[in-house]
């Protein structure tokens, strides 16, 4: 039995790992890539934790196997900060207190990074339907979705 | 110092760890590595009862990639008969829980445990353990354990002479309920029912635990590094100083991480193997087999005056304790009637056990479950009275000088002035439309003082460390550094605050009970007095005068005033460049039983809206209202109330563990044990009061429990008004209320 | 679980001949939400994994010269609500689609997984049986098609012969007056299987219903077209006597379990229920198309 070579680009870097065939691409980060944002929570889709984008879509990267990152391009929470910038998803959620034990937070930030990408400017309702796939069990998502409008409104003054 | 024109006191500053927590840094347990490390996973009872005839584990240590098998002839044994406490946990009942020893009590009790060169090894080596069992009859409800013709789980346990699944009873007795309901002119009395609930954090339990020449260190998922020590050290026989517990961050706790599962059996592990072994559960293993909080069944009895005066209160209370004894009947029975002011008090719990796993602290332990009975009844009673449900709350609140069932006299508390403010909001008379209904609760946490280390230090720059014993897991370590800026007189920025493990600081109890700001900003501040006596000293060096002239006043030491001498002030960073010549090293540190917590109060408004051909429930919208002392973090101090409704909306609406017909949890994953997601809630808007707490320098009161306590009520009796049907039990989930809405009408 | 392999053919003759050499021991992989789940429990445990997204027919969303639609099997939920024409075409059945789990879902999952998974729950069947959609299966044997609500043979089961891959589904075009709906009762907002599933397609004239086709999901082993119910509101205007025989019908139709998502009772209930409501939406989209 050997194991498979991936090449793949994370956060704009190409990175090359190994793996077996039935390994889950959060298996592949939090294992041989080193990149332990992305939490386990639950290993089956219904907690978001993981959460990462892959081609700019969202996703579940308990629920890709390592392999179909071949060739694609990622992106985890390791990229979502330029250099020291944090981005300002980042930025709110310190200032509004929209995290407390933070286990959730890479999770809610790569969704809401996706969720402003598509739509600039949303809803407390698109928001919160948004972030549906994450689940939060310290803040009662309160702060989060108030920490995500307050950055749409920002960014849209901004651009 | 209560003194409200504070610079950092009250100021929702960018908490320390936050940076690492955005980029994904943050250390939790999971994350963590160590060279030639190898994986543990534990084999799990198929049965949820049965005698444990024999276990062979040969097949599985000749496996060759298998380093260690361990079963419960490694564990140290505590025998039935002699109670062992450590905390509030009794060790009989620990080392039992974390590997089965006589017997399998519950599906999913760990029966051994594997630790092996990959996940995958360990996992296929656990099918070739060997396991005789002779399997017994199994009960899970607690109404049906306490039948005669239950199956008993431990025939040492006796209730009334007899062996039997009730193990433990608690009353409590104010006057002669008696007497009171005789004189009472309303009475109602109705029972309640509500099923087991997870506290449901997201990280799921893990650690990593290395011994080298006997020596172990252990990093885990804890709410008490000191209690993982202790309880490493007990149930594997290594002394304390043997062993080094680090907290890593944690992923949410809310009482079901102030015990251990892994750590002991990773210990065991790591000593047989000679390698670090690191252990993480699976959601599934965390539901099936860590502990929930009980489910219950109770029945209250409440009687009044025609004039809303509360004359007697009778509550029992059954809670299910899991496969073994400990279920919080303290907070149901000691709870439950402790926001009132009534002569005359009776409150029983009875601790019940059954096949499912043992529980755990769930945030304001059994307070409610108790509460939930209590503030449904109170809520009929003042219906039967045609009196508003907080007019009759505030008739009958306890304030300063109340006696409460549970023993204490209150002090100075807040909880009128939640009852006030709850009035008083736009909330509570904003326009309802149809299908929809308002509710209103209160409640009640003992909270805690106990025991706190912490070191403050000033660095060679002149800025300072301070180093507490207590994982953060509400935001504690920006109140801490809040509080040292402040009476420092400093920036906020140039304060670090770290937790230290169980070598670096002194002994510090739990991160439980609403205790960690209080305890650890009164050790805090006791060694930031200390410091700054020693900076005053080393000024007066400096200066060649009295130590006595000399002032410590934002951030800058100073002559008392003119006659001490013209001298320019000195400033921490002047100060700590000249520490060596001074004197030495600027540090203190100070380590205290703290007393003095005394209990939280909040009150709640909740609306909601019921689609009556679907029976679904939306949640409207929600009101805290809570005494906290003094908000030291406001936004974290907010978090805490908003986390503890969401909670208890879930819990009162979709949670529960539901059993299949092999006596095996059928829901243990987030799929179907359905906690709420985003699109469920509306804004949690918290209402925050500040009557300090005169027996804490900055009038801290615990915050962290009590937000749970009121939902559950708040909620049932917002459903009696939107759909004119009494919800008796939980969760209220949609084919239960369709079902009631069907019924006719009461 | 045994050594697992993994294959990415280009080609649809190269996915079917491994998958039906394989004999039973390979699995399609095209979102993956529902497979990788099943491996981690150990329910699935597959000897091949046939990655089936890099073939071209399978991640096609065509509109037709005759105004049909043809949807590849491996098109995931997120693609088909990209593409501009067909929501606007298929409302009902796009947002069914959009109710497989949560955008991170969305972002993976297929109705044709969805359908190939067999659950009596998939959001995307009703849906895609009340728009009377015909899906495209490639074999050993070659090509052939069958309507949709065959397709389901029980809970995880299917009637796809060995060796068989399902290729792409296609909606019939849609005559003027046309509307279709889906709605489910899920105790949450978001992130719950349906307790209950109810598709609804109806063509109008003249305020009369004159077409009309109902799918009703997890009230039995597999997802139904419930004919009773369409028989009950063509010929007719939406009247409420029409729309209660139809909810009757539906509640008549259920054969459903007490499982942890719902009892027999509620869901036969909750049946006609969905049905009215989905219908007054589908009317109302048939209004303005």
């Amino acid at each position: 039995m050997s194991k498979m070579h991936v090449s793949t680009t994370i956060n704009g870097e190409p990175m090359e790992f190994l793996c077996e065939a039935h390994d889950s691409m959060l298996d592949a980060l939090r294992g041989p890539l080193g990149l332990t944002g992305a939490k386990e929570g639950c290993g089956t889709g219904d907690c978001g934790a993981c959460s990462i984008t892959v081609d700019g879509r969202l996703i579940c990267a308990c629920l890709m196997l390592a392999v179909e990152s071949e060739g694609k391009s990622l992106g985890t929470i390791e990229g979502m900060s330029q250099g020291g910038d944090l981005h300002p998803l980042q930025r709110k959620f310190l200032e509004m207190a929209a995290l407390q034990c933070g286990i959730c937070t890479p999770g809610v930030l790569i969704a809401a990074k996706a969720l402003l990408e598509h739509n600039p400017n949303p809803t407390e309702t698109e928001v919160r339907f948004g972030l549906a796939g994450n689940l939060c069990r310290c803040t009662g998502y309160d702060k989060i979705v108030r920490a995500v409008m307050e950055t749409a409104a920002e960014m849209r003054g901004a651009a | 110092m209560n003194d409200m024109s504070n610079k950092w006191i009250g100021k929702s500053t960018i908490r320390p760890d936050g940076a690492e927590k955005v980029t994904g840094r943050a250390a939790y347990a999971a994350d963590t590595s160590m060279p030639g490390m190898i994986w543990g996973k534990v084999l799990r009872s198929p049965h949820p009862h049965a005698r444990i005839i024999s276990i062979n584990t040969a097949k599985a240590e000749a496996h060759p990639g298998v380093k260690a098998v361990v079963t419960h002839k490694d564990v140290v044994d505590f025998p039935l008969d002699k109670s062992v406490m450590l905390g509030i946990q009794d060790m009989r009942w620990m080392c039992r829980n974390i590997m089965a020893r006589e017997k399998a009590l519950f599906h999913g009790h760990p029966i051994a445990a594997i630790a092996a060169i990959s996940e995958k090894v360990a996992a296929e080596a656990l099918q070739l353990i060997d396991v005789e069992y002779e399997v017994l009859p199994w009960v899970i409800d607690a109404e049906d354990a306490i039948k005669p013709d239950a199956p008993i789980l431990h025939d040492f346990i006796k209730f009334d002479g007899k062996p039997s699944n009730i193990a433990g009873k608690l009353e409590h007795k104010l006057g002669d309920v008696d007497k009171g309901f005789a004189e009472a002119e309303v009475v109602v009395e109705r029972s309640f029912r509500t099923a087991p609930v997870h506290q449901g954090y997201i990280e799921t339990h893990a650690c990593l635990v290395s011994v080298a020449d006997g020596k172990a260190t252990v990093w885990s998922s804890s709410q008490g590094q000191f209690m993982v020590r202790a309880m490493c050290s007990y149930l594997t026989g290594l002394p304390q100083s043997d062993i080094r517990a680090i907290p890593a961050e944690i992923g949410g706790g809310f009482g079901g991480k102030t015990i251990v599962y892994l750590e002991p059996v990773a210990l065991l592990l790591a000593k047989k193997s000679g390698r670090p072994v690191k252990m993480v559960m699976t959601r599934e293993e965390v539901m099936r087999a860590t502990g929930p909080t009980s489910g219950s069944f109770s029945t209250v009895k409440i009687g009044a005056k025609k004039d809303g005066t509360i004359v007697a209160a009778q509550g029992t209370f059954y809670l299910q304790a899991g496969a073994l004894p400990g279920s919080p009947i303290r907070g149901a029975a000691g709870c439950a009637f402790a926001p009132y002011n009534i002569a005359n008090v009776h409150s029983l719990g009875f601790d019940v056990v059954s096949n499912r796993s043992k529980v755990a602290a769930y945030r304001a332990p059994g307070a409610p479950i108790g509460a939930y009975g209590v503030e449904c009844v109170l809520d009929e009673v003042a219906e039967k009275l045609g009196m508003d449900p907080l007019a009759l709350r505030l008739k009958n609140a306890a304030k300063e000088g109340t006696k409460a069932a549970h023993g204490p006299v209150f002090p100075r508390i807040g909880f009128q002035e939640t009852i006030e403010a709850a009035m008083a909001h736009p909330h509570y008379s904003a326009p309802l439309g149809p299908n929809q209904g308002r509710g209103v609760a209160s409640g009640f946490w003992f909270n805690a003082g106990g025991e706190s280390s912490a070191q403050v230090n000033i660095t060679e720059d002149g800025n300072v460390v301070v180093t507490t014993g207590h994982p953060d897991i509400g935001g504690s370590r920006a109140s801490i550094a809040n509080i040292t800026a402040e009476l420092l007189g400093i920036d906020y920025k140039r304060v670090s605050v770290l937790i230290g493990d169980t070598a670096t600081i002194g002994y510090s109890n739990l991160t439980g009970g609403s205790r960690v700001l209080f305890a650890s900003a009164m050790v805090v501040t006791q060694s930031s007095e200390k410091v700054i006596t020693q900076l005053k000293e080393r000024a007066a060096k400096i200066w060649k005068i009295d130590p006595e002239a000399v002032i410590w006043d934002n951030g800058e030491a100073r002559p008392a005033g003119a006659n001490a001498g013209q001298f320019p002030p000195l400033s921490l960073k002047d100060i700590a460049a000249k520490a060596s010549e001074t004197g030495g090293p600027i540090g203190a540190g100070v380590q205290l039983n703290t007393t003095g917590a005394e209990g939280g109060f909040a009150t709640h408004i909740c609306d909601v809206e019921v689609d009556p051909e679907l029976g679904t429930v939306k949640v409207l919208r929600y009101t805290s209202f809570q005494d906290v002392g003094r908000a030291v973090h406001p936004a974290y101090v907010e978090g805490q109330m908003q986390g503890g409704a969401a909670q208890g909306i879930g819990w009162a609406l979709n949670e529960e563990y539901i059993y299949n017909a092999k006596g095996q949890v059928d829901n243990p994953a987030f799929l179907d044990y359905r906690m709420p997601v985003c699109s469920d809630l509306p804004m949690l808007d918290a209402v925050m009061l500040e009557i300090p707490n005169p027996k804490h320098p900055q009038g801290v009161r615990g915050v962290g429990e009590v937000p749970l306590v009121p939902p559950l009520a708040a909620i049932s009796n917002a459903m009696y008004r939107a759909t004119h049907k009494r919800f008796y039990a939980l969760p209220m989930s949609p084919p239960r209320v369709l079902e009631k809405l069907e019924q006719a009408a009461e | 679980m045994t050594d697992t392999r993994y294959l990415a053919p280009q080609t649809l003759d190269e996915a079917v001949s491994a998958f039906a050499a394989a004999q039973g021991a390979a699995r399609i992989l095209a979102g993956g939400t529902d497979l990788l789940v099943q491996m981690r429990a150990g329910v699935a445990t597959p000897g091949l994994i046939v990655d089936i997204k890099k073939i071209g027919e399978m991640n096609r969303i065509t509109e037709n010269a005759d105004g049909s639609f043809t949807v590849g099997a491996a098109v995931s939920a997120v693609s088909l609500a990209d593409h501009p024409r067909f929501g606007t075409v298929w409302p009902g059945v796009l947002e069914a689609v959009n109710l497989i789990g949560s955008k991170q879902v969305q972002g993976r999952a297929s109705p044709g997984g969805n359908l190939c998974n067999g659950s009596p729950a998939g959001d995307s069947v009703p849906a895609m049986i009340a728009a009377g959609a015909v899906v495209t299966i490639q074999g050993p044997n070659g090509r052939r098609q069958m309507p949709v609500e065959a397709f389901p043979a029980g809970p995880g089961k299917t009637n796809l012969a060995p060796g068989e891959i399902l290729v792409s589904f296609t909606l019939p075009a849609r005559p003027a007056g046309s509307g279709d709906a889906y709605l489910r009762m899920i105790p949450r907002t978001e992130m719950d299987i349906a307790v209950v599933g109810c598709g609804v397609s109806l063509t109008m004239k003249d305020g009369v219903c004159i077409a009309a086709r109902v799918g009703l999901g997890a009230v039995a082993p597999t997802v139904m077209l419930v004919e009773d119910a369409a028989k009950a509101l063509i010929g007719t205007r939406l009247e409420p006597a029409a729309l209660a025989a139809a909810a009757a019908a539906c509640s008549a139709a259920c054969r459903p379990i007490n499982d942890k998502r719902g009892t027999i009772a509620y869901r036969t209930k909750v049946a006609g229920v969905l049905l009215k409501r989905a219908v007054a939406i589908a009317a109302e989209r048939a209004s303005r198309s």
